[in-house]
């Protein structure tokens, strides 16, 4: 099963589970990662880490550690609410 | 307690949603802060005033949720149960929610809701939501959620009104709030537990026990001896896994499930998202190459503007303090009380608040980063940087804090989480340049290194860079080494919210800056005008000329009175002879006047080396003269004379002293330069000064410049920034060890650097 870390720029995926039940896990729930949501890669920083994530309409910064915890399902179907840049 | 009681309103809300700027407008401008015992966070504290009523306003820390992790974020959980001592139970609570990222926000809110307090939900931002096509309808809102709904613009201080009114109707009709039904299998648990510890802890906490693993009240649990309470929770969380509950996912599938229930018939997104032009922003300032030169063009960019911007302001200031320097000396008699006044307080405290210009753009940067949205990205592109020393993104935020002054920076710290992280950024904070190493960075790059010294234009940006650039470089070094050594242990959590692109306010920025300015000032009235008087007596006494049996001062105030005349003749004649040679060379007067010229000289000059001489066996003697001739053999590998040793040892009060304890010591011991003394700045003074044993050679040169600059950058003279590590730490351990530390870099950090550049030069 991919991870969150594992996606690359641009790439849509779905969460499919969060492993573990420490500080990390738990702000992620409240940040609102839950199972069903779909996520989207906006970006990487300058060294490659942290991520740039596109959830519920904000953005967030993820380290790639953090993200292995994210299994999701990847590629998603259908896209999020979201339009291609060419549909804009 | 009062007899009347005033009815109190807490503020909650996420980051970032303009809680700052909704407190500002509720409660004035007339603000306290509360500080607690135990604990590390502050509380903003005002009144608001609503037709004939008055209101407490309290702005509790900004957080995502109240799952208390650490006393600090308990302290918010605490204030609203209404469980300490020293804060009543809020009466109301309003939420403050962004609603262009409502699901998030109510997230915080589904947990206000079960504290069992009335609340009421400010609706900020939502123009930023109408612009993204987001139609949300509040009278709907308030039903589903059964709190009072009030849309806003708090910046554009659209609703305020709407806001008291509603806080007033509350407050007379306070109605129970009620968030989402956990699962049967989860409220049992719930109450089993809550039975075993007793009705006197809250249900809100007995849940968070269940709730956070490792968490604050499972600790608080967990220590309460042998009761078997730590075994029980394990237990109940393995039950509930089996129910298909599984802690902590159940609490955030619980309220998100609630959320959307609530929502769904009244918050209607696009069927296309809009781009925000944040995202657009973003593709440039994060961008792996744009985003890094953008970030350091804008560093050098801060450095530069403080260094240039503040000059006009700063001659103002000076020549102020010069004035009312003179006019004292002027009208009163010669003695200690005069010495006190011109030297120890207006020299001193004059010589720091003219650096208040560039401390209020500092700070004004400093604001407008943050407010605009920008300093998550600092702390974005940052991270990875950060966190090859140990550290983490968020650390960058203090770090930078601590470029304007170590001691918000290291209370900032706060907002890292883990204990281990959070120590060593506030063990490396006082090692960024911070604004009180200004004074001494400026006063030595102005006078030695400056375009008027026959340097290029871009010299004084970049020595002043390369000064903050040793911070950057030496703090990351050894938060590395902490965090392989003392701190070690597992990184602990990064997640940042990347908020929305935004014009900063001018009224919160001017706030900060001023704010910042008035604690510069404050401290720069109170400590180091304390520390510069103890300085000034230090340096004043003896005061007795053992080879006269007179007092130092007077005997020199009667030389200066004798000298007025012979100066201003020869002032005269220097004038009148230049103006000679100028209108013609040959002019047969001219060697007349030379003739009278050296006559005058040789009368002048002897007079003035007695005066010069009374200076130094003054200082020379004097208590902090006598402990610095002691400690000079330790300080000449770094360039350094008893002086500016005299003058380092006394900036530990704080850094910034040291330019007015050069002033002190170099204004009175200079005695050739004649008659303006203090007015022809201390820059001038300290180009003029001559080794003791050896008059020909300056004391002051660029390797030592640079030597005491480094000293400077490296060392911790900061009296507040050790009080400040004891109260974040709670210990004197830390602050010892830092200032151990801190003062071995120095020495090592100058000495390199003056042995280097005394090759070069």
């Amino acid at each position: 099963m991919p991870t969150l870390d594992q996606l690359k720029l641009g790439d849509r995926g779905c969460i499919l589970a969060i492993q573990g039940e420490d500080a990390l896990v738990q702000r992620l729930y409240e940040m609102g990662f839950l199972e069903g949501e779909q996520i989207e890669v906006l970006g990487f920083a300058p060294l490659g880490d942290p991520m740039e994530i596109l959830l519920r309409d904000y953005r967030l910064s993820l380290r790639r550690s953090e993200a292995a915890r994210i299994f999701v399902r990847y590629p998603v179907p259908t896209p999020a609410r979201r339009p291609s840049e060419g549909d804009a | 307690m009062t007899s009347t009681h005033t009815a109190t309103v807490a503020l909650v809300g996420n980051p970032n949603v303009g809680k700052t700027t909704l407190f500002n407008a509720l409660a004035g401008m007339r603000q306290r802060v509360g500080n607690y015992p135990g604990v590390t966070v502050d509380i903003k504290k005002g009144k608001l005033r609503h037709k004939d009523q008055t209101f407490e306003v309290i702005d509790l820390p900004g957080t995502y949720s109240l799952s208390p992790r650490s006393p600090d974020e308990m302290l918010a959980v605490e204030v609203i149960l209404g469980r300490r001592n020293d804060e009543p139970r809020p009466d109301v609570v309003v939420a403050l929610a962004d609603a262009a990222n409502l699901e998030r926000n109510l997230y915080l809110l589904t947990q206000v809701l079960e504290l069992g307090v009335p609340v009421v939900l400010a609706l900020n931002m939502v123009d930023v939501a109408r612009n993204q096509g987001l139609t949300i309808d509040p009278e709907r809102l308030a039903k589903n959620l059964g709190v009072p709904v009030v849309p806003m613009q708090a910046n554009k201080g659209v609703g305020i009104e709407p806001l008291k009114e509603a806080i007033a109707r509350v407050l007379s009709n306070p109605q129970p709030s009620f968030g989402p039904t956990f699962p049967e299998a989860f409220e049992k648990e719930v109450g089993e537990l809550a039975e075993a510890v007793g009705a006197s802890t809250p249900r809100y906490l007995v849940r968070r026990a269940l709730l956070d693993v490792g968490g604050h009240m499972e600790q608080l649990f967990s220590r309460g001896s042998d009761d078997g309470l730590g075994e029980r929770l394990r237990g109940a969380r393995q039950r509930l896994a089996q129910a298909g509950c599984t802690v902590p996912g159940v609490e955030a599938r619980t309220r998100y499930g609630w959320i959307h229930q609530v929502t769904k018939d009244c918050v209607r997104k696009p069927a296309l998202r809009h781009v925000p032009y944040t995202e657009r922003i973003d593709r440039v300032l994060t961008h792996r190459v744009w985003g890094t030169l953008f970030f350091l063009a804008l560093m050098f960019l801060v450095f530069q503007s403080i260094f240039s911007w503040a000059g006009p302001l700063m001659d103002v200031i000076r020549g102020g303090f010069g004035f009312l320097g003179d006019s004292i000396t002027k009208v009163m008699t010669p003695g200690p009380l005069r010495s006190l006044l011109v030297d120890g307080v207006i020299g001193g405290v004059g010589g720091v608040l003219v650096f208040l210009p560039q401390i209020l753009i500092l700070f004004a940067f400093i604001a407008v980063l943050e407010d605009c949205g920008y300093m998550a990205r600092a702390a974005f592109l940052m991270d990875r940087l950060m966190a090859r020393c140990g550290l983490n993104g968020k650390a960058f935020i203090p770090l930078l804090s601590s470029v304007a002054c170590a001691v918000p920076g290291i209370m900032a710290a706060r907002v890292i989480e883990n204990r281990r992280d959070r120590l060593a950024t506030i063990l490396v904070a006082p090692l960024m340049s911070c604004s009180a190493r200004l004074p001494v960075y400026l006063l030595l790059i102005g006078a030695f290194l400056s375009p008027a010294r026959g340097f290029s234009w871009w010299v004084p940006g970049v020595t002043l860079f390369g000064m903050y650039a040793i911070g950057l470089v030496v703090a990351p070094l050894v938060a590395l080494l902490l965090k392989r050594s003392l701190l070690r242990g597992e990184t602990p959590v990064f997640v940042l919210e990347m908020p929305l692109y935004k014009v900063p306010s001018l009224r919160q920025v001017a706030q900060r800056s001023l704010e910042s300015g008035w604690m510069f000032m404050r401290r720069a009235g109170t400590l180091i005008l304390a520390s510069m008087i103890v300085v000034w007596a230090l340096l004043y006494f003896p005061a007795t000329n053992p080879a006269t049996g007179k007092s130092f001062d007077l005997e020199i105030a009667a030389l200066e009175e004798a000298l007025t005349s012979p100066r201003e003749e020869k002032e005269q004649l220097e004038k009148e002879l230049d103006e000679m040679k100028e209108e013609s060379k040959d002019d047969p007067r001219i060697a007349e006047l030379e003739k009278k010229l050296n006559e005058v000289n040789a009368a002048l000059e002897p007079m003035e080396k007695k005066r010069r001489d009374l200076e130094q066996q003054w200082k020379g003697q004097s208590a902090l003269g006598r402990f610095g001739k002691a400690l000079e053999p330790a300080v000449r590998p770094l360039g350094w004379d008893w002086r500016i040793g005299m003058a380092a040892l006394a900036s530990f009060p704080a850094r910034e002293v040291m330019v007015g304890t050069l002033g002190i010591i170099f204004s009175q011991g200079k005695g050739d330069a004649g008659d303006e003394g203090f007015r022809e700045g201390l820059g001038d003074t300290l180009r003029a000064v001559a080794w003791d044993d050896d008059p020909q050679r300056p004391l002051f040169s660029v390797p030592v410049a640079l030597s005491v600059m480094v000293f400077f950058a490296l060392c911790c003279q900061c009296v507040s920034t050790l009080a400040v590590i004891k109260r974040e730490t709670q210990s004197w351990r830390w602050p010892i060890f830092t200032f151990v530390y801190m003062t071995v870099l120095a020495y090592l950090g100058a000495f390199v650097v003056y042995q280097i550049g005394s090759l070069l030069v």
